[in-house]
């Protein structure tokens, strides 16, 4: 099975995210201007600043040819992975539900947090028990989940959140909200960065459980 | 470039405007003599910069030429953009420090953010991948509103730009003093990982050879950076020099680094140089003097901000976020075609020549033309003429505790003082873990530690001192040399070379020459007694303010060789039951120039103790291998607030308490507790470990980790009182 990395102006962790995949499939970057998705079976949009973000944080990079091209795979139920500036940029595109606004600190801030499993129903999580703790790090300005009271009761309805900051909330996320999926569950985005959790000088390869699962999936294991 | 015309030059600026650029008179006749005329305004205002002291270290250069520079692992030395070590397997790590003072106390957010950007730019510009970033700040008592304000935006500006560019930061240091309330100090240190094959020059070579500018567009900003605001002291028309600082966009470097990266690995390149302090000035004409050949430059081809910049403007402009790079003919397509791909706008804006000359072009007139060993090689070199001061340069700091307070309350206001507290509120705002190589973060352990693709890794402190080096150049620069590989040696790292920053008042006055002299003499003995070379540095001049000087203060940073990246201690306890002991000192220390004598306002006395570097280095060497052969659970280097406070931190940053015993056969005076030297670790471990690094060096075994509470004597602290008193910068970043 194939991953394939997002890789646009301005993104940070797509080499990291990059060396993390390739620990569980095959995995190659993406460029934005291209529409090829080149067959991959997961897409993984990545973390970092895409084109600078310097209007709202996603909101450029979601125009991008690519980002057609991953809108179109994830609407037809194709395996899509945001991670922090990526769930941003997935939120934007109007994939996940919801939006992320400035930490409630307001600060940039770099914590390495516990996460607790709340729906493994989805290819990211399937292969995890309900209410298994995950330790990552998350580092984003912009972090803090939002969505409307009436769209929160039904995300959580619907299991659509998918992790939950277990411990102290770091951003100030309502319902204390890690990760979200769509309502089909195969779009996933989360805050807390995986790819920095995949390797012993990590000290938690937690993150990897993630990828491994979505692997499983395509793979039928 | 044929058809060109030589237009003479009406009109010289004359002496009075070169003295207001920063030249002397002399400098001035020195300058018409080496032109064989005087120079127009394009040549001025590049002799103006190349020849500030920003860029031709001329009060410094002697000295520098004193500190050891060769060693068996250093592949490129000082003269470079950065200094770079062997690390095995033909990897290399390069690495520099450098100063953005006085950018950063004019406007903070932009001069610190900005002082990242260029050190990053040294690191590629050899063609090394930035991997780390480092910082060293500082600045006043932060009950100072400016303080805070300084202290928060730099803060911001560098979390800004690291986070953004996507290079971790991986640690740093902070420290308050008086002395920094008008000029604030930051340092900024970047890493970089390279091929050894891979690395890249900057001299220009090849007659014919097509000179491209690539990165940002040139604007206004930063005109007269390195001249006006980095060659004199700061003043009381500082807002006025605003417009001399530049603006940073993170963004953009992103985009450079890679772009930069791409052309180094697809070959396109004969050589590369970014556009720093001086901009295409000293750029261009440090790649043609370093290659021996000349340049000529159309700058009608640089791309503007603003249309209607005068040649001098885009000559000396320091806008951020550009390189220059030279390619053979062929190549220039395929260059191009890169810089397309990253949105970095290449733009071929000359050629090498075989004149020696830096001829300057606008639509084919030359409208400066100057030697190119004139500018760079020619500027005067000064003999400093020191002289040390008869009475205190610096008064006492101001009293915050009382001089008979007790041990239980003397331990807490020193972990509460700024200068000990947790760093966290200042480091939680930074990315230290893009890269995937981070496997001791700050506050982890006394270095960072970054796994190589060797299979091995690196440990990495910054260091400097001010107060101890304002009471004693020699010896105070001495212990931050020493200070830092004992950083190193807590995760088992041996030191492979350092870069410094040095940063001192104005050298063309008496003491400051004294503080100057006085401290690179000890860092050259430093370096010489560890065996560490110095691969690169920078000088920092002219940081004084309307209150004065500010503490000499010498920014050490060192990298040393890791065999297992998962093998250095934690600073921490970590083990309940395992035995503490404090190890290295052979003599005791004293309270002369500690924290603690601060905090009680003494005045700072004219001398430290004589520290014995012969018997430091035996301790680090032997605190190295017991912790690379994995004896100890934790190791803590002794710092500001001695031995107690170290004890503290340990249990604070293991979140496990210690007993010491509450019985004491010494007698626990402030000197044993508080006192600070060289060459003092807090270790723990089994007790036939310790014992056997015991048959070494000094080390006392007198405790055992557990608990929640610090015990000693008749005294006990809890863990959650220690973590709040550590916490006091907490408060600052609401």
């Amino acid at each position: 099975m194939k991953f394939g990395v997002v890789q646009f102006p301005g993104s940070c962790d797509d080499e990291d995210a990059l060396h993390a995949c390739a620990r569980v499939g095959d995995a190659e970057l993406l460029w934005h201007g291209e529409r090829d998705l080149r067959g991959v079976d997961v897409v993984v949009v990545p973390g970092g600043f895409s084109y600078g973000d310097y209007l709202r944080v996603g909101a450029i990079a979601r125009f991008s040819p690519l980002m057609e091209a991953v809108i179109e795979f994830a609407e037809g139920g194709g395996p899509t992975l945001g991670i922090c500036n990526g769930f941003q940029v997935l939120c934007e595109a109007g994939l996940l539900p919801g939006a992320l606004l400035p930490n409630a600190g307001v600060r940039f801030l770099c914590r390495q947090v516990d996460c607790e499993v709340v729906n493994t129903d989805t290819p990211f999580t399937r292969g995890l028990k309900r209410e298994e703790i995950l330790s990552m790090p998350v580092k984003h300005t912009t972090g803090r989940y939002y969505a409307p009271a009436e769209e929160l009761a039904v995300m959580e309805q619907h299991g659509q959140v998918v992790l939950r900051y277990a411990g102290a909330n770091p951003n100030g996320s309502s319902n204390d909200i890690a990760g979200v999926s769509n309502r089909d569950g195969n779009v996933f985005g989360l805050m807390p960065h995986l790819e920095h959790a995949v390797d012993p000088i990590h000290h938690s390869e937690d993150g990897l459980k993630l990828l491994v699962s979505a692997a499983g999936m395509v793979t039928g294991v | 470039m044929s058809e060109i015309a030589l237009t003479p030059t009406p009109n010289p600026p004359g002496v009075e405007q070169a003295v207001a650029l920063g030249l002397t008179r002399d400098e001035y006749a020195l300058v018409t003599e080496k032109m064989g005329r005087e120079p127009n305004e394009v040549e001025l205002a590049m002799f103006s910069l190349l020849w500030s002291e920003h860029c031709s270290y001329k009060h410094s250069k002697k000295l520098l030429r004193t500190l050891p520079t060769v060693g068996p692992r250093v592949v490129m030395g000082p003269g470079e953009n950065a200094g770079a070590v062997d690390i095995g397997d033909g990897w290399t790590i390069a690495f520099k420090v450098e100063s953005h003072n006085h950018p950063s106390a004019v406007e903070p957010f932009q001069g610190a953010a900005t002082g990242v950007g260029g050190i990053l730019r040294d690191i590629f510009a050899i063609g090394a991948r930035p991997i780390a970033v480092l910082d060293s700040l500082r600045f006043g008592e932060p009950d100072s509103e400016r303080t805070r304000y300084l202290l928060d935006r730099a803060v911001a500006g560098i979390g800004h730009y690291g986070n953004s560019v996507g290079v971790a930061n991986i640690g740093g240091e902070v420290y308050f003093e008086a002395p920094y309330e008008t000029n604030c100090l930051v340092n900024a240190m970047a890493l970089g990982l390279a091929r050894r094959d891979d690395m890249i020059r900057s001299a220009a070579a090849g007659l014919g050879n097509v000179v491209i500018l690539f990165g940002a567009s040139t604007g206004r900003d930063g005109i007269g950076g390195a001249s006006v605001l980095a060659s004199a002291e700061l003043g009381d028309e500082d807002e006025s020099k605003r417009p001399t600082v530049q603006v940073g966009d993170p963004f953009a470097e992103n985009k450079l680094i890679r772009c930069s990266l791409e052309l180094l690995e697809k070959g396109l390149l004969v050589s590369l140089q970014d556009l720093g302090a001086a901009g295409l000035t000293s750029s261009a004409s440090e790649m043609a003097s370093a290659g021996a050949v000349g340049i000529d430059l159309d700058v009608g081809k640089v791309p503007l901000r603003e249309a209607d910049m005068a040649p001098f403007e885009i000559m000396v402009s320091e806008s951020q976020e550009r390189m220059l790079c030279v390619a053979t003919p062929e190549r220039v397509a395929e260059v191009l075609a890169v810089c397309a791909k990253w949105e970095v706008h290449g733009t071929a804006i000359g050629e090498v020549t075989d004149t020696r000359t830096m001829r300057i072009l606008r639509d084919g007139e030359i409208v400066g033309e100057v030697p190119v060993e004139a500018l760079v090689d020619d500027c005067p070199l000064y003999d400093l003429a020191p002289e040390k001061p008869s009475a205190p340069l610096y008064p006492a700091p101001r009293a915050t505790i009382a001089a008979d307070l007790p041990v239980r309350d003397t331990l807490l206001a020193l972990l509460a003082s700024p200068n000990v507290a947790s760093r966290r509120p200042l480091f939680e705002q930074y990315d230290c873990l893009v890269g995937g190589r981070t496997a001791r973060r700050p506050e982890e352990s006394d270095a960072a530690v970054l796994a190589m693709p060797t299979g091995g890794a690196i440990g990495v402190s910054i260091d400097g001192s001010g107060r101890r080096v304002a009471i004693d150049p020699y010896h105070g620069t001495i212990e931050v040399v020493l200070e830092c590989a004992a950083n190193l040696a807590c995760v088992g790292a041996e030191p492979l070379g350092l870069t410094n920053c040095l940063n001192f008042g104005n050298p063309e006055k008496p003491h400051i020459a004294w503080q100057l002299t006085e401290s690179i003499r000890g860092l050259g003995d430093a370096c010489r007694a560890l065996g560490v070379p110095v691969v690169g540095g920078n000088v920092s001049l002219y940081n004084e303010g309307a209150d004065g000087p500010i503490y000499p203060t010498p920014v050490i940073g060192m990298v040393g060789d890791i065999p297992d990246p998962l093998g250095g201690s934690p600073s921490g306890f970590v083990r309940e039951g395992d035995a503490v002991g404090f190890a290295g000192w052979n003599t005791m220390p004293s309270l002369h120039g500690s924290e603690l004598a601060k905090l009680r306002g003494e005045a700072l006395p004219d001398a430290l103790p004589e520290t014995d570097v012969a018997h430091v280095t035996t301790v680090l060497a032997a605190i190295r291998e017991a912790v690379r052969a994995g004896d100890l659970s934790s190791c803590h280097d002794v710092a500001e607030g001695g031995w107690l406070v170290a004890m503290a931190e340990a249990c604070i940053l293991g979140g496990l308490g210690a007993d010491l015993g509450s019985e004491s056969s010494v007698a626990l005076t402030d000197e044993i507790l508080f006192g600070e030297q060289p060459g003092g670790f807090i270790v723990s471990g089994s007790a036939e470990t310790l014992a056997r690094l015991g048959e070494k060096i000094p080390l006392d075994v007198f405790g055992t980790v557990g608990g929640d509470a610090l015990v000693l004597g008749g005294d006990s602290w809890s863990l959650d009182e220690l973590r709040e008193a550590h916490g006091a910068l907490a408060p600052l970043f609401p």
